[in-house]
């Protein structure tokens, strides 16, 4: 089953024909994604590594029942592309753009909600890898190779550290039903708990090994969902022990301003909430191994 | 991006909010002459550098005299003050802004902040004036009011209003504080800041609203569209080399460690460097070298860590996944030779085209350390610094 994406979803790409876009929609049809056209204002009738571009999200929709999309647009009109997106009825959007303002991301999640919740748009990212359900489909940047399918999930805010799970616990025998980037931004589309609800819905799904980092305080809310709502174990790694407080990480979002948005501090309230830490980031797949021993 | 309060005061000035007069200084004569062409008889000489929590570093001075104004000025320029919010190192004070004095009544705390929890705009206020809030939010947190603002329909006078008298104004004293509540809160909106804290806030004897110090920070993200805000940046309050990286593309923090790292990506640099303490060592650097790691950029992020003279060793830790280990590899190898480094290096390397870029460090014939896992490396790295150490100290 997968969470997202399936090997038939049909996904479409925003900021299609440029150098980003067009090198990543090829790698994600490369992998067998079902990509099915592609947007770029202006180009619309043109065909693009064979497949149509249309001028408007709405226009993919009608004539190839577009339902994933994933963007490559610019940081000044990445938001906008995410609101057409979810304005044309698409059903999951990865925004990749790093670099979008806070404030143009208040007003996406703002618009977002306007919709009742059935028909709503899922959101990941944006400043993530993207989505992969290994061996079915990928709808994001990452090395798809790195990826044995399998039943962990992932959900992470970083993309590096997401392929350093995958790769550990590839090399233990372990696989990935999906994983998602949720990405480094101060407001993303979705939460660790949002996913976290996902897997616990998927069948194919037994453990959820979640990535988090300093800044914020998404992880914790993410605990407190896993203590009452969850039958499969989580297993948490948080990154930044060593990170000064007030300084930004390289993400935008990875900062300590408040009390509790530290790595440490977030390691001891999962421990309190149940979560299954990974003590440091070399023993992830490890740990992840214990816990599947168990079930 | 951080500004002055001189600088956040210009722009509050021109959104209707009232502040003090005052004037920029170079010198202790500037420093007098504003003091002259304010008039009166007390003025606060005041730090401009990029720090809340200047008055305990002897960054603010009231004073009754053109000749206290000039001594106040004389100690604090080209001093380097430190703060709980510099760090250890502290920032150099270079400008000095003087104020006239406010006979004050009553102190308060307001800000507009991201709430990243909510996804919104927060204003938050307290009468409880002249304290951090951090420090508020832990000892009175009852004392502290917060109301959201909703994307779509921005402030409404309603809300602005409703923390007037949170803030415990009178009736006669509301309308003022509205208006002083939208202007604050159409600079934020306008300029993309993600923080406005006027702390504190304070009513004069004769009932007016004045903001005695004013702090904003900006989006980085969104300085491209606001270039009258990106020109307020003052360099000489930000770290050099993170400079210097950030004009080269180059995400860098440093930190008080002596092992420095070269990582792609943001959170597998935070992981490497918890690693490297794990393994008993402390990192000298965050620096995250991107998806695309050509030689030159290698390069240039091996000239930035080196830079750094405290660094014992270096470990480079790479996971390609766009990229691939053999151009890593080069790159690497190519930054050794040009650079002539004299401290360890330690390399790591995973993901795509592992072997052919293991393969290049190994036949290079240079003294690289490799490891294959995150903890080895680490580990590897603090052996190497320790080693490192103790040559120099017997040499």
């Amino acid at each position: 089953m997968a969470i997202l994406i399936n090997k038939d979803t049909r996904m479409i790409v925003q900021g299609f024909t440029g150098k980003i876009g067009s090198f990543h929609a090829q790698d994600m049809i490369n992998y067998g994604s079902n990509v099915v056209g592609g947007i770029t204002p202006g180009k619309g009738g043109q065909t693009h590594l064979g497949l149509p571009v249309f001028n408007t999200v709405k226009k993919s929709v009608e004539q190839v029942g577009a339902e994933a999309s994933i963007i490559f647009v610019p940081p000044a009109f990445a938001a906008d592309s995410i609101m057409e997106a979810a304005d044309a009825g698409i059903k999951y959007c990865v925004a990749i753009t790093d670099g979008i303002p806070t404030q143009d991301m208040m007003k996406v999640k703002q618009y977002l909600r306007k919709f009742p919740i059935e028909e709503r748009m899922v959101l990941t990212g944006p400043n993530c890898a993207g989505t992969i359900s290994p061996g079915k489909a990928m709808l994001g940047i990452m090395p798809g190779h790195i990826y044995k399918a399998g039943e962990v999930g992932i959900v992470g805010r970083s993309g590096t550290l997401g392929y350093e799970a995958a790769d550990q616990m590839k090399e233990l025998g372990i696989g990935i039903s999906t994983s998602v980037g949720i990405g480094g931004d101060p407001i993303n589309g979705s939460s660790h708990r949002d996913i976290l609800e996902k897997f616990e819905q998927d069948d194919e799904t037994r453990v959820v090994v979640m990535i988090g980092e300093i800044g914020g305080s998404q992880e914790i809310e993410a605990g407190v969902f896993a203590k009452e709502n969850m039958s499969k174990p989580v297993v948490a790694y948080i990154a930044g022990l060593t990170a000064p407080k007030g300084r930004r990480m390289g993400h935008a979002g990875a900062i300590i301003s408040e009390a509790g948005e530290g790595a440490a501090e977030k390691v001891e309230m999962l421990l309190d909430l149940g979560v299954t830490i990974a003590p440091n980031p070399s023993s992830m797949g490890e740990t992840v191994a214990k816990v599947l021993e168990k079930l | 991006m951080d500004i002055h309060e001189y600088q956040a005061k210009e722009i509050l000035a021109g959104y209707g909010v009232k502040i003090a007069e005052g004037g920029l200084a170079y010198s202790p004569e500037d420093a007098v002459q504003r003091t002259r062409e304010i008039g009166g008889n007390v003025w606060a000489v005041k730090a401009q550098i990029h720090s809340g929590a200047r008055g305990k570093a002897g960054g603010v001075k009231i004073c009754f005299s053109h000749e206290e104004v000039e001594a106040a000025a004389d100690g604090m320029l080209g001093k380097r003050m430190v703060t709980h919010q510099t760090g250890p190192a502290g920032k150099v004070c270079s400008r000095l802004y003087i104020e006239a004095g406010t006979d004050i009544a009553k102190e308060l705390y307001f800000s507009f902040l991201v709430d990243r929890a909510h996804e919104r705009i927060v204003m938050v206020g307290s009468a409880e004036g002249g304290m951090e809030i951090e420090d508020l939010a832990e000892n009175n947190p009852d004392a502290i009011n917060k109301i959201h603002i909703d994307p779509a329909v921005g402030l409404l006078d309603f809300q602005a209003r409703k923390m007037a008298f949170a803030l415990g104004l009178e009736a006669s004293q509301i309308s003022h504080a509205v208006k002083f509540i939208r202007g604050c809160y159409c600079a934020m909106r306008e300029l993309d800041a993600n923080m406005l804290e006027i702390n504190p806030l304070v009513v004069t004897q004769s009932g007016e609203l004045i903001a005695l110090d004013a702090k904003m920070g900006f989006d980085d993200n969104a300085l491209f569209r606001r270039q009258k805000v990106a020109e307020l940046r003052d360099k000489t309050q930000e770290d050099s080399r993170e400079m210097a990286a950030a004009d080269r593309g180059l995400s860098y923090v440093g930190l008080d460690g002596d092992i420095g790292c070269m990582i792609n990506g943001a959170g597998l640099a935070m992981a490497t460097m918890d690693m490297i303490k794990l393994a008993g060592g402390e990192p000298a650097n965050f620096l995250d070298v991107g998806g695309g790691a050509s030689p030159e950029r290698t390069e240039k992020a091996f000239r930035l860590v080196l830079a750094d003279e405290g660094v014992k060793a270096m470990l480079v830790n790479i996971f390609a996944g766009i990229n691939r280990c053999d151009w890593i590899a080069q790159g690497v190898v190519h930054a050794v030779k040009k650079i002539d480094m004299q401290i360890p290096l330690i390399v790591r390397l995973s993901g795509t085209n592992v072997e052919e870029g293991r393969k290049i460090i190994a036949e290079s014939g240079l003294p690289i350390i490799t490891a294959t896992t995150l903890a080895e490396a680490a580990e590897k790295a603090v052996q190497a610094r320790n080693e490192q150490v103790a040559k120099e100290g017997a040499a």
